[in-house]
């Protein structure tokens, strides 16, 4: 322990010699880590908005289908099963966010305009803290209950349909006969959403109402659970997968939309990459500056290995003062990015490239978020791999021949 | 100039491992940013060519608004004469007429809403990709024929194949309601699979007769021979329009805007990694041009003291430097260039990456494209950084006293 503290005396002590090249290298390790720790921040803001904007999309991390409308969404492809007998396996699994939707593809005509669009059927009751609709964003009133005669649909596709609130519209679908079943209905609210396609894509309507014109009883397409944790579905995959008949689907959110599900993993994966490459950057300054304070030092080295250190204890300096660097730098860089990620916190506009952002999945306002596990992944990463890069410098002074060193001309 | 140049040299390699990892750090990043940018610029290429060879083109006469609306009576009048004048006018066949509605298809047993477009079967071809995508039957060949080419998933989902019948159901020009039924005899496989579920094809004439056109459609695809032409085949186009009928020709920027952002987004974001690396080298030649600036104090101190001037100095620490950086230029464009130009003959495949090219219209196997400025710009501006940091180092030596340098420890 005694050695160690003289050790740790001798390696401070020497980082402050040459205060230039010490300071120099802080400010590299403080950007590095800072650009580390930043940018995975951005990142996985960036990821979190596109996973919930696109989880909201399809709301429910976890549905059940008929195994057939995956691949064919069609009203022939329902779920059997009434409610009342989810609702009480259901209940009895602790499972309380879930709801039916029906989810058809329909055309929606306006007396200038006809679309193609995706018609939901739902009971506004249950899906509460499940749509991706902002309730306060509505022109008009949101659906009232799952028998509600009217419509609800996207700004986006009023404008387009040249419709508003209080106006009639037609929709047409097709029952599981293939008869067109078309019926008016009155838009009475328009919902803004994050991405534009989606108020160009969805048209609300009540599940009863739906029901009834297709033709369908109390059959639906899809059975929506949530668990309240997109990144942790498997518990809530589990309990519904035991819990439904054999015959349905069950999928994850990931499972359905694939392109995001290979983003959340895709992006764990870049965070290391991203990491590393930042450090291999700053290693080489970092071994540099090791191999140029042991190459100045080495008649002190011999003259300390001629008067009894053990090779050991050099190394250990050597290496002591090495990381004494790295937490100093550390410091810095954890600092830096805490401070410049906290005052985005309210997000940063990117609405200039808005667009682009939506063809990725993402909105336009980004907000870093700062995660404990890229914080420590970074520095561990730093840790690991810059005690790796200073053993060998180290190992080199610690096997110089004392009388050698003494009598090297500087 | 050729002492100091053999001063620098022999300087530079006093220290040949110092000046190695220095070297090292420029190599790093030289070779990392000239793949990385190949990469990007053959991405970007390929994402700008394979989304707009589908079917949006290089630009596109229309009626004023219909990019944003895309309404059903924002039309381009006679759209058919119009476009063979612009073909005889542009002396190029790279020139097509459509009409687009949406309508409701049902088959025997499904119904599904689609786009349909009206397209001129001799033409289609030249502008878009989706006509050489079929895979089963024949494309359209008629310019009034009441025949369908419907993509792969469409016909799946609606349970149809070649020969079969599809009925159309939809509101005309004047708001009335209008139908058609027509013939499958063609699917077309794109790989994409939104455009092969939502879009069907009728030859033009019938478009017009169902919908009750009168002519008129509504847009023109005009292709130029590559995306870099397209600005001054816009300019040509834009004065053989007739005038007083409300047409503009909007470039594929404004069809699909978001994909030049989406590359702009991608470009800040990784010009930010780029920064961050060349800010890193930039300290490891700060470091190590200040180390051998102090350790050659008492150096300095006598051949200033010897009636050099402090200026020639810090003229040498920079050529130094600039030697350094050159080292690093050289090698680092040639393994660089090595690396790039394996992979863009090879193909580079990222694990996992499948879905996410798909988001893009890419292909799963990338291949990088090296050019000139991606091959130079990375390493330049490392170099140009690496100038820079030594700035310090040579701008000390100025306030060096021979006495006091020579008496340095």
């Amino acid at each position: 322990m005694r050695t160690f503290r003289i050790l740790f005396m001798l390696a401070w002590r020497n980082l402050w010699r040459n205060h230039r090249r010490t300071l120099i290298m802080l400010a590299a390790i403080g950007v590095g880590i800072w650009a580390m720790i930043f940018m995975t921040a951005l990142t996985q803001g960036m990821v979190n908005e596109m996973i919930k904007d696109g989880i909201s999309a399809l709301p429910g991390e976890v549905q059940v289908h008929n195994p057939a409308y995956l691949d064919d969404p069609n009203i022939n492809n329902l779920i059997a099963t009434p409610d009342s007998e989810l609702e009480k396996k259901f209940t009895g699994a602790g499972l309380v966010q879930w709801a039916t939707r029906i989810k058809v593809p329909a055309v929606i005509t306006s007396e200038r305009e006809s679309r193609g669009v995706t018609l939901l059927g739902i009971d506004p009751q249950r899906e509460l803290g499940m749509t991706f609709i902002d309730l306060d964003n509505i022109d008009g009133r949101f659906l009232e209950d799952a028998a509600d005669n009217a419509v609800v649909i996207g700004r986006k596709l009023a404008t387009t349909l040249e419709t508003e609130v209080g106006k009639r519209i037609v929709l047409m679908s097709q029952d599981p006969d293939n008869e067109i079943a078309d019926r008016g209905f009155r838009v009475v609210g328009l919902f803004g959403a994050s991405q534009e396609s989606f108020e160009e894509t969805y048209v609300f309507a009540g599940k009863e109402t739906l029901q009834k014109l297709l033709k369908i009883g109390d059959h639906v397409t899809e059975v929506v659970v949530s668990g309240g944790d997109y990144r942790n579905v498997e518990p809530v995959f589990e309990k519904v997968s035991a819990l439904v008949d054999e015959d349905l689907q069950v999928s994850r959110w990931t499972d359905l939309d694939s392109y995001l599900g290979t983003m959340l993993k895709v992006m764990d994966g870049f965070v290391l990459v991203w990491v590393i490459v930042i450090f291999l950057a700053l290693s080489f300054g970092l071994v540099n500056t090791l191999v140029m304070a042991v190459f100045e030092r080495v008649r002190e080295i011999g003259l300390m290995l001629a008067l009894g250190m053990r090779p050991s204890s050099i190394l250990g300096q050597i290496v002591i003062e090495s990381m004494l660097l790295l937490f100093l730098g550390m410091f810095i860089g954890n600092v830096l990015a805490w401070l410049t990620i906290i005052p985005l916190q309210g997000g940063i506009d990117i609405s200039i490239v808005a667009e682009g952002m939506e063809m990725m999945g993402a909105s336009s306002v980004l907000v870093p978020q700062l995660r404990l596990q890229d914080v420590i992944l970074a520095n561990c990463v730093v840790l690991v791999l810059g005690f790796l890069a200073s053993l060998s410098p180290a190992w080199r002074a610690s096997r110089y021949e004392p009388i050698e060193a003494i009598t090297k001309a500087n | 100039m050729g002492l100091i140049f053999r001063l620098a040299w022999r300087n530079l390699w006093r220290q040949p491992k110092r000046t190695w990892l220095t070297i090292g750090a420029m190599l790093f990043s030289n070779v990392l940013l000239i793949f990385m940018m190949s990469l990007q610029f053959g991405m970007y290429g390929l994402m700008i060519e394979n989304t707009l060879k589908a079917f949006t083109g290089h630009m596109q006469v229309q009626a004023e608004g219909y990019v944003d609306d895309q309404k059903m009576r924002q039309v381009v009048p006679d759209v058919r004469a119009l476009a063979s004048t612009l073909r005889e006018e542009l002396n190029s066949e790279n020139v097509a007429a459509r009409a687009r509605g949406f309508v409701l298809a049902s088959s025997e047993e499904r119904s599904y809403g689609i786009a349909v477009l009206g397209v001129e079967p001799a033409f289609e071809p030249v502008v878009s990709s989706v006509p050489g995508l079929v895979k089963q039957g024949r494309y359209l060949d008629s310019y009034d024929a009441a025949e369908i080419v419907v993509g792969a998933v469409l016909a799946r989902n609606l349970k149809v194949g070649l020969g079969d019948e599809i009925t159309l159901l939809c509101s005309g020009l004047d708001g009335s309601f209008a139908a058609t039924v027509v013939n499958v005899v063609g699917i077309f496989d794109s790989g994409i699979a939104e455009l092969d579920r939502s879009i069907a094809e009728i030859p033009l004439g019938h478009f017009q007769d169902v919908f009750y056109m009168e002519g008129a459609g509504h847009e023109i695809v005009i292709n130029a021979p590559d995306v870099e032409q397209a600005p001054a085949l816009e300019a040509r186009v834009q004065g053989l329009l007739p005038a007083g009928k409300d047409l503009v020709v909007q470039d594929w920027n404004r069809l699909q805007p978001g994909l030049k952002q989406a590359i702009q987004a991608d470009m800040s974001s990784s010009f930010f990694t780029y920064g961050i690396l060349v800010v890193l080298v930039s300290f490891s030649v700060l470091n190590t041009q200040l180390m051998s600036v102090l350790e050659r104090t008492r150096e300095f101190g006598i051949t200033m003291a010897l009636g050099l001037k402090p200026q020639r100095l810090g003229w040498l620490v920079m050529l130094e430097t600039c030697l350094m950086g050159s080292i690093g230029v050289v090698l680092g464009a040639l393994l660089g260039a090595l690396l790039t130009s394996y992979f863009s003959s090879n193909g580079l495949v990222l694990p996992g990456m499948e879905e996410m090219a798909a988001q893009f219209n890419l292909p799963v196997r990338m291949y990088p494209r090296i050019t000139l400025l991606s091959l130079l710009a990375g390493p330049l501006v490392v170099f140009s950084f690496s100038l820079l940091a030594a700035i310090y180092p040579a701008v000390r030596l100025r306030w060096l006293q021979p006495v006091q340098a020579m008496r340095a420890a």
